[in-house]
């Protein structure tokens, strides 16, 4: 392992990923984590991004607390290929020596984050639900659920700069804290000949892109549901209460829900104040997802099913019975009837 | 053609389970499997051997025991099985374990020719990081492309290979030269029963030791000591209390009893006056 001089790399970075016009919501969640962090070390929050035209995102980046925004802007980084991305990125941490880069870990994310560590030969700490700074040593502490969320590991990389870490989307509060920034814009090389991969095709999934993060009710359903059609009473009793929707992977795979709403390990990890979970067993892996939930109501016919093992309160019987009783509840007391 | 498939031999992360007294594991009587992604990933590659001719090579880097998971791999179609395995390695990160795979995937280069398509699940449900591969195929300096659902179109001929990958907000095909490197989702196909053909080859070809010995490889990037991140610490999520399970008459009296509870919830998000 080749020791770094580590005192020459300083701030806080953070990758701002976004799809077309818009900026991921997990790119605000990590600034706004970052500046909690910015305050223990005494340092200051920057962004970073790179694209074919990125400049635009400055004045969000700026509302959540960066003092300077990296961009790279080219007409070859258009469409996000890991590989030009890559060595943008690699140039811009090798020049400008940050002590700590977060991206988020989304499928882009971890993509990403991978090819740079190894390119810089540093450590790399994947999914984290936890930072913080080491009070002593100033080290970063990454904090990751393992074995599907049976195991919780807290990771530091001491002699290697930058620190990083990918981590989940939804796990910080995104917070406004608006400063006065600046635009750093930087040129990069690129031997195009070296770049052979293209994308052919792109097909964006039906449905708009939820982020269930944002919601503080959400109703989730699972394979108990039965069917696509009776999802419909998930999506009800979600609207009455004036949250949102979700779904377990056993539903997402039976085609009853998208992706994009899946609570999960391999989907988004949410916390709202009310979670109810209906005709869902619970395995593990959605307990990652869900399990901080400060209250979780869960209806399933099975008395043995883990999902009451976690359940603030519980509910034994049949969910296509308990629902349409539950909506007709909560719609005359929320004054909707 | 020649491809060569990473896989990792883990515990059944489904089975096992959290002892709360002493905040450990509980990881005895848990079967040790080959990473189910890494098993599609074995399965695509025994495909296209099928379809174009040539050969699959696995590695596996591990203790001895991972033999097992290697004779698996062979039972399931691969022609060569090469076990990465020496003390040297034990606590590696995942970017001592790119560089020890590299190495010994080099060594088997030299010994079975070059690859055209790097194989490997995309992560491993124990440590869930994802990282290995990509390590690997930036170490190999060969396109990477991830989370690869569907193989469309190989191109011998071109060199070129067609497949598409999951993104964030859908889907997408891409079109990358040979040699590259795919991980794979567990949708990339449906697992075939092991042939009798291959159950005896796998039963009769020995599994080959790689180590620091017989490989080229720098000992001073492998291991505990040289792995950039370090664990400070383990420990068992706190465990959630089980609640109140909710008892009544009748639905309607269950449901009661529960707007009861959550009520003052509901009014302090402003829900309900």
């Amino acid at each position: 392992m080749i020791k770094q001089d580590i005192s020459k790399y300083k701030h806080i970075w953070v990758f701002i990923e976004y799809e077309g016009d818009e900026v991921a919501r997990v790119s605000f969640e990590l600034l706004s984590k970052a500046r909690e962090l910015a305050k223990d070390l005494g340092c200051e929050v920057h962004a970073f991004t790179v694209g074919e035209k990125v400049s635009q995102f400055a004045d969000q980046v700026f509302k959540y607390g960066a003092k300077k925004f990296y961009i790279i802007e080219d007409p070859i980084l258009k469409d996000y290929i890991t590989e030009p991305y890559r060595d943008a990125i690699t140039y811009l941490i090798d020049k400008y020596k940050p002590e700590i880069v977060l991206i988020g870990a989304t499928t882009l994310g971890r993509d990403l984050a991978g090819t740079i560590a190894t390119t810089l030969k540093t450590g790399l700490t994947a999914d984290t639900t936890g930072l913080d700074i080491d009070p002593k040593t100033k080290n970063l502490l990454m904090t990751r659920p393992t074995f599907g969320g049976n195991l919780m590991a807290t990771i530091f990389c001491p002699d290697n700069r930058p620190q990083m870490s990918t981590s989940r989307p939804g796990v910080y509060k995104a917070v406004e804290a608006p400063v006065k920034g600046e635009i750093i814009r930087e040129k990069y090389a690129f031997d195009k000949s070296k770049y052979t991969k293209r994308i052919i095709e792109k097909i964006i999934e039906e449905g708009e892109k939820v982020n269930l993060g944002f919601y503080d009710i959400i109703v989730s359903g699972g394979f108990g549901m039965g069917s696509k059609e009776n999802f419909k009473l998930v999506q009800e009793l979600a609207e009455v209460l004036g949250g949102t929707w979700a779904a377990s992977r056993k539903a997402v795979q039976a085609g009853w829900a998208p992706q994009t709403r899946q609570v999960g390990q391999t989907g988004q990890t949410v916390h709202p104040k009310i979670y109810i979970a209906c005709g869902i067993s619970g395995a593990i892996q959605h307990q990652a997802g869900m399990k901080s939930s400060e209250i979780i109501i869960a209806i399933n016919k099975d008395p043995d099913a883990p999902i009451f093992e976690i359940a603030t309160y519980g509910i034994v019987g049949d969910v296509l019975e308990v629902l349409p009783k539950m909506i007709e509840l909560f719609k005359k007391k929320l004054g909707k009837a | 053609m020649h491809f060569l498939v990473f896989i990792k031999q883990v515990p059944d992360a489904a089975q096992v389970r959290v002892d709360y007294e002493t905040g450990t594991l509980i990881r005895e009587g848990v079967p040790a499997i080959i990473n189910p992604y890494d098993k599609h990933a074995i399965e695509a590659a025994v495909r296209l051997k099928k379809e174009f001719g040539g050969k699959v090579s696995v590695i596996c880097m591990g203790p001895p025991m991972a033999e097992e998971a290697l004779k698996e791999a062979m039972s399931m179609g691969a022609d060569n099985a090469y076990l990465l395995s020496d003390r040297v390695f034990a606590g590696s990160d995942t970017l001592a374990t790119s560089y020890a795979l590299w190495a010994g995937a080099k060594k088997i280069i030299q010994e079975q020719g070059p690859v055209d398509i790097f194989f490997a699940g995309k992560q491993a449900i124990d440590g869930d990081t994802a990282q290995t591969g990509p390590g690997i195929a930036t170490r190999f300096d060969v396109p990477l492309i991830t989370y690869v659902v569907e193989i469309k179109k190989v191109d011998p001929e071109a060199r070129k290979i067609q497949v598409v990958r999951l993104i964030e907000s859908g889907q997408e095909t891409v079109e990358a030269p040979l040699p590259c490197f795919l991980t794979v989702e567990e949708e990339l196909n449906t697992l075939s029963y092991a042939p009798l053909p291959y159950l005896i080859r796998a039963a009769r070809t020995p599994v080959i030791l790689l180590n620091s010995k017989n490989t080229e490889i720098d000992v001073s990037q492998c291991g505990l000591k040289n792995s950039p991140t370090k664990v400070k610490k383990a420990f068992t999520p706190p465990k959630r209390e089980r609640g109140e399970m909710l008892e009544g008459d009748s639905i309607d009296a269950i449901l009661n009893t529960l707007y009861e509870k959550i009520e003052p919830v509901l009014k302090e998000m402003g829900k309900v006056q």
